[in-house]
């Protein structure tokens, strides 16, 4: 039934083209047509799955349990806000203590912000990974949780550099659609091409077993270091987008919450599969605010029920639970999206429905 | 520093450190069998010191009821959390037990601040228990010696539990090697259920000697002392149930004795905790008292 | 049964977005309904919704009150406004308790160009060069000041030391505003500690802050907290006053606190349900609520009816609800009388507004004046 191999080829980058395609169609006609808020939910679903992709590199396909995530998108944050603020916002908004001289005049545009937003969260990340990931399992889990707490700790206590717990105020709103998606899909292909490369193979290698990986002649500690150097780049490039988008941070946002919608995301989405952390992303953003009806007041039929604040999480966490319950390998589980699987659906079908039942694991 | 004041730092940090010790204990026996962060802990805890809240301030009932309502409240909320969010995945990978438990611990929180609203209730102490003396400048309140003598009771019987009677010995068994202590006849999920039972009474009588400590209930209490016993048991070495002790009285210790010695750093107070966990992560990743535990994956 | 149940689920899903009309103004409420502020957001809450009661229509024209929750969160704030703008095309918007949320509110009602009014935000920094944001609440260093010449002048104290937590806006900015004016008018700062939101113990901070001996501790706190500090404080044998901020004004303070909070000092909004010469506004306020809500009201549940006001007052002055029209109209307010007192913006948006000084005596908050710095 399947043609030759390079047939498929061109078949898929055909079909790739033409869903980037409509992708861009949908990116330029949502401002148009739908409002602002739904537009805000678009942005922040990429925003979200550049963050759950980069926990998904260190985490899903590396295997290295980290709940510093928050820590490298305060970074993130912080570099790309203080460099964006120009001089005169700045000489106005540091009302407890001066600002540091040095800062004041340091500005860049948008994009190398952002850039050196990445690239400073994949500084300290690839610092602290150095003594840290020595640790395994949870520890490292737990020692980068800590990491990440006592950054936070800093950023409220150094006014001079961080404006304190006031936090920065007046980002411009740089973060469009065509920005957040289109920081997406190039760190989407970053990381495609880097696992589908020998590198991937090495980060798999490690995760499953890493005492044979080490045996096969596999420097793992340098692998992992570089894994983890790149997840905390897209920690910082998404926590620049999210400041960019809120116009304001401070470090109350980034609290161990931030880390663990991350978290949800990529396991709901299936732990090791990048297209979970997209679905994922895509189902986490929209349910927590779409969910948010359940607090308005309600109206049915001749009864009306006050909305009780709270309720949307109530709802939320049970949707959770249950998820995690019914389909504990998350929505993909391993698996990947792939054009073959979509085309072999329609055959698959037709396969279970004419052997006249439903076989488990039939296909 | 004088005498007196450092004695005085020091009654403060076993006050605060004990407490910390007794919420400890659950995660780290949770832990030590399903080597699972039980991030609903800290909620359990708080729902205790609200079952204590509503039978004792509300209802009017003696004390000596109000908490055995709310031991027994907390242990079957710990009991249904089990059953419903931890036992359907107990062959499934560790994070996704992981999730569950933070969902739960979302659910505990959210469910509560619709059924018991986000005020702060007021919690009425006992006179006897906060009537404060003084011996040679340093001040004394009953509660704070009585808390400490609890909960190392407490964790004395508990002791005496794990390694002086069967259950004990199975749950020591199952936290080497679960499987063989299936095939040896212990009913597994029993001994779990034991635990989780004992972890959620314990974090009950932690969440009660809490709120009459720090007299107030919310439903958002539980969140900083559950994370704070959680970093204990991991500073006293994750399993451990005395290390959970040692690590909760460090933490308090530690918090405490920061502000005393550096006044001008007492922002950074948080901090000194977390840069002494990582450190005794890189040192004995195991903390003070752990044995090398096995990852399950 | 599942059929029923799904149809149920259907209607649920519906009802959530079904009412909108023409002939009606829409007012978005944006609020800490959960989360860490809840307890002041409930209470603005309930004094904006007494307000709608009374003035349910402007230019003949239903008044819809749209509520969100911002569950005391920064991103949540932002997409609350965003959607009480996008989704429920508002006209104006009144929120919310704590600076940091309304600061992120306000960004995106700036760029909108919706009016907001902030109901006690009282950090400098929310209306800071915005065109289009105004408060009902005075301001941090108002009150910063007004807290430490009533400390220095009227009773007399030299010494001071200061307690806040380090994570908290609020706090960190009031103890720099008190701190300053303390030490200008001649005073002494003898220690200032810090502690973080979600701590419970303070005995450390305490225990150091006695070893100082003040005559005052400037305590910037949010009121549950400052209870439990209170307590610790006379536990551990303290003999110094406490003073502190707005955010201590809660009706639950005095039942957290018990006999450890008797003699606290705290500045706040000008209003208290047994404040004397209390303006007309203020007599309707208070009697109106102890009928609907059977409790105390606070200078929060004030500072929401006020700003109810404030719209409304606005709308009419403009005869239109337009966004833009009501902003003009805001921005002229001039002598309104309100709960908390005659509300006039000034250039920076902010009403000058006056510094009510009350105090716990006998177990009840006790209205002692007004002060100004």
């Amino acid at each position: 039934m399947i043609a030759d191999s390079s047939g498929n080829r061109i078949r898929n980058n055909i079909l790739t083209l033409a869903s980037l395609a409509l992708l861009a169609a949908f990116l330029w006609l949502a401002p148009k047509y739908l409002d602002g808020y739904k537009v805000r939910i678009i942005n922040l679903i990429a925003i979200n799955a550049i963050l759950g992709l980069s926990l998904n590199l260190i985490y899903g396909m590396a295997g290295m349990f980290s709940l510093g995530h928050a820590g490298f998108m305060a970074i993130g944050a912080y570099v790309s806000a203080l460099l964006i603020l120009t001089p005169e916002q700045k000489s106005m908004m540091w009302i407890l203590d001066p600002i540091a001289p040095w800062l004041m005049d340091l500005h860049a545009p948008f994009y190398a912000s952002l850039l050196m937003a990445g690239i400073l969260a994949a500084f300290f990340g690839w610092l602290i990974s150095l003594p840290i990931l020595r640790l395994g399992g949870d520890y490292l889990g737990i020692a980068t949780l800590g990491f990440s707490e006592i950054l936070r700790i800093l950023i409220a206590n150094l006014t001079s550099i961080t404006n304190g717990p006031i936090g920065l105020k007046g980002i411009p709103a740089h973060t469009s659609l065509w920005v957040s998606y289109g920081c997406l899909l190039l760190f989407l292909a970053a990381v495609i091409r880097l696992m589908k490369s020998n590198f991937g193979n090495v980060i798999r290698a490690v995760r499953d077993d890493e005492i044979a990986a080490k045996t096969m002649g596999v420097n793992t500690f340098r692998t992992k270091v570089l894994a983890f150097t790149i997840g905390c780049f897209g920690a910082g490039v998404g926590g620049a987008l999210m400041g960019n988008i809120i116009t304001t941070i401070d470090s109350k946002m980034f609290t161990i919450t931030q880390t663990y919608n991350i978290l949800m995301i990529v396991v709901i989405g299936g732990l090791g599969s990048i297209t979970g952390s997209i679905l994922g992303s895509v189902i986490i953003t929209t349910m927590l605010e779409w969910l948010r009806f359940v607090e308005n007041p309600i109206t049915i039929g001749a009864f009306r029920m006050d909305g009780k604040p709270g309720m949307r999480m109530v709802i939320f966490s049970l949707l959770l639970v249950a998820v995690i319950i019914f389909r504990r390998e998350g929505i993909m589980g391993m698996r990947e999206f792939s054009w073959d699987w979509v085309l072999s659906r329609p055959a698959a079908v037709r396969n279970r429905l004419a052997s006249g039942g439903t076989p488990k694991g039939g296909d | 520093m004088a005498l007196n004041m450092f004695l005085q730092h020091l009654i403060n940090a076993v006050g605060l450190g004990s407490l910390y010790g007794l919420i400890a204990i659950g995660y780290t026996m949770v832990y030590g069998i399903l080597r699972l962060i039980n991030f609903a802990h800290g909620d359990i805890f708080m729902l205790g010191a609200y079952f204590v809240f509503f039978a004792t301030i509300r209802y009017k009932l003696p004390w000596a009821l109000g908490v055995i309502i709310a031991v027994a409240g907390a242990i079957l909320s710990g009991l249904l959390v089990d059953l419903i969010a931890y036992k359907p995945l107990r062959n499934a990978p560790r994070i996704s037990a992981l999730i569950s438990a933070i969902g739960v611990s979302f659910f505990i929180e959210n469910a509560s601040m619709v059924a018991f609203t986000a005020k702060p209730q007021a919690v009425i102490q006992p006179k006897q228990l906060v009537e404060a003396f003084s011996v040679g400048g340093v001040r004394f309140v009953p509660l704070n010696i009585i808390v400490p003598v609890i909960s190392f009771i407490l964790v004395g019987m508990l002791l005496w539990m794990i390694y002086r009677t069967k259950q004990g010995l199975a749950m020591r068994s199952i936290s080497h090697d679960i499987e063989t202590t299936r095939l040896m006849g212990v009913s597994v999920n029993r001994i779990i259920a034991l635990t989780f039972a004992i972890g959620s009474g314990l974090a009950a009588v932690a969440g009660i000697m809490w709120a009459l400590r720090y007299p107030k209930v919310e439903p958002l209490m539980g969140f900083t002392p559950g994370f704070k016993a959680f970093i204990a048991a991991v500073f006293g070495g994750i399993g451990s149930i005395p290390g959970a002790m040692l690590g909760g009285l460090a933490l308090g210790f530690i918090e405490i004795m920061s502000v005393a010695f550096f006044p001008t750093l007492s922002g950074y107070k948080d901090a000194f905790a977390f840069v002494l966990l990582v450190i005794i992560l890189l040192v004995k990743p195991t903390g003070l008292m752990g044995e090398k535990l096995e990852d399950k994956i | 049964m599942r059929k029923l149940a799904l149809a149920f689920l259907v209607c649920f899903l519906f009802a959530g977005g079904a009412f909108s009309a023409d002939d009606v103004i829409k007012i978005g409420f944006y609020n800490c309904l959960t989360g860490q502020n809840a307890f002041g957001g409930q209470l603005e809450l309930e004094g904006v919704q007494l307000a709608h009661k009374q003035f349910p229509e402007i230019l003949g024209k239903k008044i819809e009150v749209v509520v969100i929750d911002n569950k005391s969160d920064k991103v949540e704030a932002a997409n609350a406004v965003t959607r009480l703008i996008e989704s429920d095309k508002v006209n104006v918007i009144i929120g919310t308790y704590a600076s940091g949320l309304a600061i992120a509110g306000g960004e995106v009602a700036e760029v909108a160009r919706v009016p907001m009014l902030g109901t006690s935000c009282t950090n400098p920094l929310v209306t800071q060069g915005k065109k289009y944001i105004f408060r009902t609440c005075f301001i941090d260093p108002l009150q910063g000041a007004g807290a430490a010449a009533y400390a220095y002048r009227d009773l007399g104290y030299k010494k001071a030391a200061i307690l806040t937590d380090v994570v908290s806006d609020y706090a960190v900015g009031l103890a720099k505003f008190f701190k300053d004016n303390f030490a200008k008018l001649g005073g002494e700062i003898v220690s200032e500690m810090r502690y973080q939101s979600g701590d419970t113990d303070f005995t450390a901070q305490l225990t150091e802050i006695m070893s100082k001996k003040p005559d005052v501790v400037f305590l910037p706190a949010y009121f549950a907290e400052g209870a439990i500090i209170l307590k610790q404080a006379r536990e551990l044998g303290a003999e110094f006053r406490f003073m502190g901020g707005d955010a201590m004004d809660n009706p639950e303070m005095v039942t957290l606190g018990g006999d450890a909070i008797e003699g606290f000092i705290y500045t706040g909004f000008a209003y208290a349900p047994d404040m004397p010469n209390m303006n007309d506004v203020a007599k309707k306020f208070t009697e109106d609520w102890y009928k609907e809500y059977k409790k105390d009201p606070n200078g929060n549940a004030a500072l929401g009816y006020d700003s109810y006001i404030l719209v409304l007052d606005a709308i009419r002055r403009a005869g239109s609800a337009e966004p833009e029209k009501i902003r003009d109209a805001l921005e002229a307010t001039k002598d309104v009388l309100t709960v908390t007192g005659t509300t006039t913006f000034d250039a920076d948006h902010n009403p000058q507004k006056d510094i009510g000084i009350l105090e716990i005596k006998g177990g009840k908050k006790v209205f002692v004046g007004t002060v100004v710095p």
